[in-house]
């Protein structure tokens, strides 16, 4: 059947008409519908995921300036079921011009592909909680920021328009700021407040522990006020960003790449585009792959590629670097739970990097034990990807299964079967990685990758050992101390005894007691 | 001075000894069980073999070692002062103590046992008694005893107790005996003793009825012994058909347990010899029955097994192995099914007509 032109231009018309509904609808929608997906699934958690958005960023942007963080998280209570959450950092300032987009804009935004060991792995950033406060309360999202000594304080209200999905400024004004440079952004939403288990301090504390060189500050609605303060001045090491390892390679990312290249020769692909390729290497996985060393990239078909991609994995390759990691450290790590934790014993450490698919990581683990720490208590597991505290799903990860698998009775513990062990200790599990594999989009537990659990158990056996090696030390000095009332209480009663039993003088009993007391001390036999 | 006193005073003298010369101080004891004994039908009892526990005196052993010296003193001081102290007194002395106090009377007890075993005496003699009654005397027996106040003789006639009984005192040494009995019959329950003191069944026979209640007492072991060795009378034991009867309460009677085995020499009574009710009297006399426990197989099994008097005496082995076989046990009272003095006009003449037929 065959249409006019008028019919198909109204067709045409209608599309587009149609075309711009669904855009209308798809911000605001996608949203309520996912809300799960982004952490808003509940009043609970739509403020601590606000509050992790905000201080990832925080940190971020800090770290990026090589400042060394100080951040203010604030929440008061508004209404019965609305709370203010402000987040307030000292980092370098958002331009003026860009403060605007930050809102609108940020939702697009992302470090979903940089290969390097970022923090931003976690939902779609404070954007999604700007929205989620718009949506609930109607209530603008309220930015300052500054970027100098000399520059003012900007403060802006800003509306995203879900239509144009941009941001609308509804104020925009000079304040006075007593500050030289930071950012503080403010959104009102629908929530609720608790303490304990995965709550915003548990998080704070966390946070705290992965991230020694910043200053924390928690102010509850109920005006309780607790300070994390810095472990270290020295800033973390920046990571690098790499190219991607052959090893973790696939088909749709080589074509991709293929395709993107500005390389003129496949070798040069080869050598430039990814990690640990040489030019002899290069020539190798060619001849492999069936294919010129001088091909244009850009003309690979798709069979060519995937025997590309096979000849690739019958290749050998060094392992990734690891300058594009960034660990907490050894010492640090330690240091971060004598801060955060009233215990008696610390251990911990840093693994050497190690590759799965292709991708390097690094293990750390560390132990606290004892102080005030709750003793009749199944531990208490921290778990961190890229220093962000992990504070779902605990039993589905690689870290709390390699916790159980792991005979913590040899190490002084209570544990009953693969089980989590019981005692007052609290164990800390981070991994660092480039590509930290989750089991799933909320991004809160850890794969079950062989190459990480081996990894893993090793760390927090190591810290294990450390542990084991203290509680039979205090054991032993226990031990010391219960011989040594013992040997008070009961030697003068076998004096006493043998004096009367033998009739003997107060200084025979003396004698007795002394030489009695003497020969039980020298002996070691309990 | 008093033997035991003398005992007392080596040991503690060779604690002493070895504290002053920074050697390690040590007691031994014999080690008390079934594994520990030997029996050979002429000794009539178990006797201890070598094996004996050194117990050291160390960190760990401190408060054991430290309370087996007061309880020594205590021994001491009613021996010397020729009182006595109940086993319950002894444990409430003990709070006396301080920090070596006992906190139960078995861990009391457990101590006067070793005692008494490493000074190989009865606890008699160490000057402590047990609570428990030693057993009830009906029959043809006058015991000799003295007056508490005036130390004067006095003669206690066991045939003027009417339906009531004779009580064996917790100390029987001193006692003395006339009699002109043919045997005498130890009864392992109450119940048939009343039966038969209530129905004279002592001055049918010219016997002496001695009810134990269940295993005899130390004090009832004694009695019997010193009263059939002086007189001697014959001592025919009369139980259940179970192996409760016949090891816990007959074996013990005749030559000691295990866990007593140091002074089973003084609590014996060799010539006992056991009456019935034996497994065979089931089936003689068609006796009602009730199935064998678990803890009753397990018994026989470990008897056959283990026990050295069993061992010694087939027919007890082949006792135990009818038993084994019918799965079946039976009390004295069974016997009432054929009417309530049939034990006594029927059973019991019946049983000593023919006392070759006795178990050994």
């Amino acid at each position: 059947m065959q249409t006019t032109l008028a019919e198909d231009k109204k067709e045409i018309t209608h599309a587009i008409e149609q075309a711009k509904k669904q855009r209308d609808i798809s911000i605001s929608e996608f949203f309520t519908k996912n809300r799960h997906l982004l952490g808003f699934d509940n009043p609970l958690k739509a403020i601590s995921t606000t509050i992790k958005e905000g201080v990832d960023n925080a940190l971020d942007a800090a770290e990026d300036a090589n400042i060394l963080p100080d951040v203010i998280v604030e929440i008061k209570q508004t209404t019965e079921d609305r709370f203010l959450v402000t987040i307030e950092d000292n980092g370098p300032g958002i331009v003026k011009e860009q403060i605007p987009n930050i809102f609108g804009k940020l939702l697009y935004g992302s470090k979903f592909h940089k290969l390097s060991q970022t923090r931003g792995q976690q939902g779609i950033g404070i954007s999604a909680a700007g929205l989620y406060g718009q949506l609930t309360t109607g209530k603008p999202v309220k930015i300052t920021s500054k970027i100098g000594k000399t520059k003012p304080a900007y403060y802006y209200e800003l509306h995203l328009d879900t239509t144009k999905n941009e941001s609308e400024v509804s104020k925009e004004e000079i304040i006075e700021w007593g500050k030289n440079h930071g950012t503080k952004i403010s959104i009102e939403m629908e929530g609720k407040y608790q303490r304990g288990k995965r709550s915003v301090s548990e998080y704070m504390k966390y946070t705290a522990v992965s991230n020694p060189h910043a200053r924390l500050t928690l102010i509850e609605p109920d005006g309780t006020r607790i300070d994390y303060p810095r472990g270290t001045t020295d800033m973390p090491v920046k990571p690098k960003e790499i190219k991607p390892h052959p090893d973790g390679i696939e088909l749709g990312i080589l074509i991709n790449m293929l395709k993107a290249t500005k390389s003129k020769t496949l070798q040069s692909f080869l050598t430039t585009e990814f990690s640990r390729i040489g030019a002899g290497t290069a020539k190798k996985i060619c001849g492999l792959a069936n294919l010129y060393t001088n091909a244009r990239p850009t003309r690979i078909a798709k069979n060519e590629a995937d025997n590309l991609l096979q000849a690739m994995r019958k290749t050998k390759f060094i392992a990734p670097p690891t300058d594009c990691l960034s660990p907490i450290g050894q010492d640090l790590l330690k240091k971060s739970l004598q801060k955060e934790f009233d215990a008696d014993f610390y251990t911990s450490i840093k693994r050497t990097a190690a590759v799965y698919r292709g991708n390097p990581f690094v293990v750390e683990a560390g132990i606290a034990y004892g102080g005030s720490l709750q003793g009749d208590s199944t531990a208490e597991i921290i778990r961190f990807a890229n220093r962000v505290p992990l504070q779902y799903q605990q039993s589905a990860c690689s870290s709390t299964k390699s916790i159980t698998e792991t005979k913590w009775k040899q190490y002084g513990l209570q544990q009953s079967g693969k089980n989590i062990p019981v005692g007052p200790v609290v164990i800390v599990v981070h991994i660092a990685s480039v590509w930290v594999p989750f089991t799933s989009e909320s991004k809160e537990s850890i794969a079950h990758y062989p190459e990480i659990i081996k990894e893993i158990k090793l760390a927090v056996r190591e810290c294990g050992r450390q542990l084991g090696k203290y509680i039979k030390k205090q054991r032993k000095v226990k031990d010391e101390a219960k011989k040594r009332s013992y040997l008070d209480k009961y030697v003068p009663v076998i004096g006493e005894a043998l004096k009367e039993l033998l009739d003997l003088k107060d200084v025979d009993e003396r004698l007795i007691n002394e030489n009695l007391k003497n020969y039980l001390e020298r002996s070691r036999k309990l | 001075m008093n033997e035991v006193i003398k005992k007392i005073k080596e040991t503690a003298k060779k604690v002493q000894t070895k504290i002053n010369k920074k050697q390690k101080p040590e007691v031994s004891i014999p080690i008390r069980s079934l594994s520990n004994v030997n029996y050979d039908p002429k000794v009539g009892y178990f006797e201890l073999k070598g094996a004996k526990k050194v117990r050291a005196l160390t960190v760990n052993t401190i408060k054991s070692f430290a309370q087996t010296l007061k309880m020594m003193t205590l021994s001491k001081q009613v021996v010397e002062g020729n009182d006595m102290a109940t086993k319950r007194e002894a444990y409430y002395v003990s709070k006396n103590w301080g920090d070596a106090r006992f906190n139960e009377q078995p861990e009391s007890d457990a101590v006067m046992d070793d005692i008494e075993a490493m000074f190989m005496v009865n606890r008699e003699q160490l000057g402590f008694v047990p609570e428990e009654k030693g057993g009830d005397i009906a029959g043809a027996l006058t015991v000799i005893d003295k007056d508490l106040t005036t130390g004067k003789e006095i003669e206690i006639d066991c045939t003027k107790f009417g339906s009531g009984a004779y009580s064996i005192p917790s100390s029987v040494e001193q006692l003395k005996f006339k009699t002109d009995a043919k045997f005498i019959l130890a009864i392992e329950t109450a119940g048939m003793f009343q039966r038969l003191v209530k129905h004279n069944y002592w001055k049918k026979t010219n016997s002496i009825l001695i009810s134990m209640g269940g295993v005899p007492t130390r004090a009832c072991r004694r009695f019997i012994r010193r009263l059939a060795d002086d007189k001697k009378i014959p001592v025919y034991v009369f139980t259940d058909s179970d192996p409760y009867g016949f090891m816990s309460i007959y074996r013990t009677l005749k030559v000691g347990s295990g866990n007593a085995a140091h002074i089973n020499k003084y609590f014996c009574v060799p010539q006992a010899r056991f009456l019935g009710v034996t497994p065979q009297d089931i089936i003689d006399y068609k006796l009602p029955t009730h199935p064998l426990k678990d803890v009753d197989k397990k018994k026989i099994k470990d008897v056959l097994k283990n026990d050295p008097f069993v061992r010694e005496h087939k027919e007890w082995k082949k006792a135990l192995e009818l038993m084994q076989k019918m799965g079946q046990r039976a009390e004295q009272q069974a016997l009432a099914a054929w009417g309530l003095n049939y034990v006594m006009n029927t059973y019991l003449p019946d049983k000593i007509k023919d006392t070759k037929k006795f178990l050994p």
